[in-house]
């Protein structure tokens, strides 16, 4: 599909050009091609230390790249700052889980929710009418990611009580709450039981219909891999091993090597 | 009575400190810094007052007003010029530039206004009403109530507000807090001026409280209120509140029934020996360091 779609000349959502960073005399990630377009699910896989999650700080701008190019919507993201990137349109979430543990449920996927709220401290202080507007605007469809991620249940319980994969499902109701235009999933399956995993791969399908925006997700699942994954970049030592669809990369013996060895 | 007049008295007090914790609690939650200049921007908060009112005959209300506006841009100002570079930098640097900002801002006091105290003119009526056979005057009600207020709004903000919502999503991590889209720098600039303009509040009240306006005047209560904070637990709202109360009782009850003199050791006592018990003071959270 995303093959047809740059054969239409359609612009990738995402375009990331000869990336590389060192890390003092550590190259950690060196010559990456990745694009990723309009409403696909795009995977990025490789052995333990291949660097993927350092792509996803690359792509966020938590680290500058040492070279390369890694344009956005079409635009060039040189010297953007983490929040400009994320006012951009792109959302993460993380690995290691990083809520904030000691704020509610709901109150986590509201701070989502800053730079879309539309109003100033002064309102807020004001007690203008225009803050309790877009105060109950927010309140309402942060509740209806709740819902999405079936977490509705859970608002008002603290974020850190609640079990490890309505944790993972809580980041990624709080990523869409900035309201991106590509979501970056860093492992979002890690911890789940198959079941789980099951529905987490019906929910991130559905959030790619429901909200049109592309994804690309770091994961070691395979089977959610070539379940969802329309298209997978394998990663190996910092460097891109292989590129295609699913089947492809299944029988890439290149592929096998570097995940079992010779 | 005089038990009920003394704890009335001690609550007066601590809700002044109450107020100036607040500052050091909340810029300690975002920032984790501990702000030692805190308690001269109540000193640069009275002189302000006192000259709006001497000088210029303000009205009280427009004398608070104007302290706390010039406490408000000094506090961000400080936070841009001497703390903002420092973002990265080890913890120890940042608390010696506090303390250097701290000299800085008493000497340029002295240098501006002379080291000479002036008296601060008594702006609140000095009569009161009396509780049963306590009297109470119209200053300490001004100043309990001026605590509950802030409290109360301060509460309000923090956690109904969607700058209050990042404000605690920056006190907890500010790196994921960053890439939700929040601008943590423009949230620990509006901390440093929420807490300056409650600096310029309590400023006020202690400067009517104690008629002496001086260039090392915020230095005492400043080192009390931190007391407070970290007695109530630092970084946690409430925990200023209680511990500035409590703080407050105590050095009162310490004054009235052992000795004058001995008051603040007893104060230090009382920290020292809650601290060997809750090392993470009344109302703060234990930190779970993860392996």
């Amino acid at each position: 599909m995303a093959e047809k779609m740059a054969e239409n000349g359609k612009t990738p959502i995402l375009d990331v050009q000869e990336l590389g960073i060192d890390f003092g005399g550590l190259t950690a990630v060196n010559d990456l091609n990745l694009q990723v377009f309009d409403g696909e699910i795009a995977g990025l896989i490789g052995p333990n230390g291949a660097g993927k999650t350092t792509v996803f700080n690359l792509l966020t701008k938590v680290y500058k790249p040492t070279r390369g190019k890694i344009f956005f919507d079409g635009k060039d993201t040189a010297g953007k700052s983490v929040v400009d990137i994320n006012k951009a349109g792109i959302a993460r979430t993380f690995q290691n889980i990083r809520l904030f543990g000691n704020l509610s449920v709901l109150d986590n996927v509201k701070t989502g929710f800053h730079n879309v709220t539309p109003y100033s401290p002064i309102t807020a202080i004001l007690r203008l009418p225009k803050f309790f507007a877009s105060e109950k605007e927010i309140d309402e469809k942060a509740r209806d990611l709740l819902k999405i991620m079936e977490l509705d249940g859970y608002a008002d319980y603290l974020a850190s009580n609640l079990p490890y994969g309505a944790q993972r499902r809580l980041e990624i109701a709080r990523a869409l709450a900035t309201n991106p235009k590509l979501l970056l999933l860093d492992e979002p399956a890690a911890g789940m039981n198959p079941q789980e995993t099951e529905e987490l791969m019906d929910m991130i399908r559905f959030v790619r219909d429901h909200f049109g925006i592309a994804i690309l997700l770091i994961e070691h699942d395979m089977k959610l891999v070539m379940g969802i994954c329309e298209r997978i970049t394998v990663l190996n030592y910092g460097m891109m091993l292989a590129q295609g669809t699913p089947e492809e990369i299944q029988s890439n013996p290149e592929v096998i090597k570097a995940y079992l060895g010779d | 009575m005089q038990f009920l007049s003394y704890l009335i008295n001690g609550l007066g007090l601590g809700s002044v400190y109450a107020i100036i914790a607040l500052g050091y609690t909340m810029v300690y939650g975002i920032a984790k810094m501990l702000n030692f200049a805190h308690g001269d921007i109540i000193m640069v908060g009275a002189y302000i007052a006192f000259f709006a009112i001497t000088k210029f005959s303000l009205p009280l209300p427009l004398a608070v007003l104007a302290a706390m506006a010039v406490c408000t841009v000094l506090g961000v100002v400080i936070e841009r010029l001497a703390y903002k570079p420092l973002r990265q930098a080890p913890s120890l640097a940042v608390l010696i530039t506090a303390i250097g900002v701290s000299y800085f801002l008493q000497n340029g006091a002295q240098l501006l206004w002379s080291s000479s105290s002036k008296v601060f003119p008594s702006v609140i009526s000095t009569g009161g009403i009396s509780l049963g056979s306590a009297s109470v005057s119209y200053l300490t009600l001004i100043t309990i109530v001026t605590c509950i207020i802030v409290m109360v709004c301060l509460t309000l903000f923090i956690n109904k507000t969607k700058t209050g919502s990042a404000m605690r999503a920056c006190s907890e991590d500010k790196g994921a807090s960053m890439l939700m889209g929040i601008n943590v720098n423009m949230i620990i600039s509006i901390t440093f001026a929420i807490g300056s303009g409650l600096a310029a509040i309590a400023s006020v009240l202690l400067a009517s409280t104690y008629p002496s306006v001086y260039p090392t005047m915020g230095s005492m209560p400043g080192i009390k209120a931190f007391t407070a904070a970290v007695f109530g637990g630092i970084g946690s709202i409430p925990g200023a509140f209680v511990g500035g109360l409590l703080l407050g009782i105590i050095e009162i009850f310490a004054k009235a029934y052992i000795s004058t003199q001995l008051s603040d050791a007893i104060v230090f006592g009382v920290l020292i020996l809650i601290l060997m018990f809750k090392p993470t003071g009344l109302l703060g959270k234990k930190i779970n360091v993860k392996v």
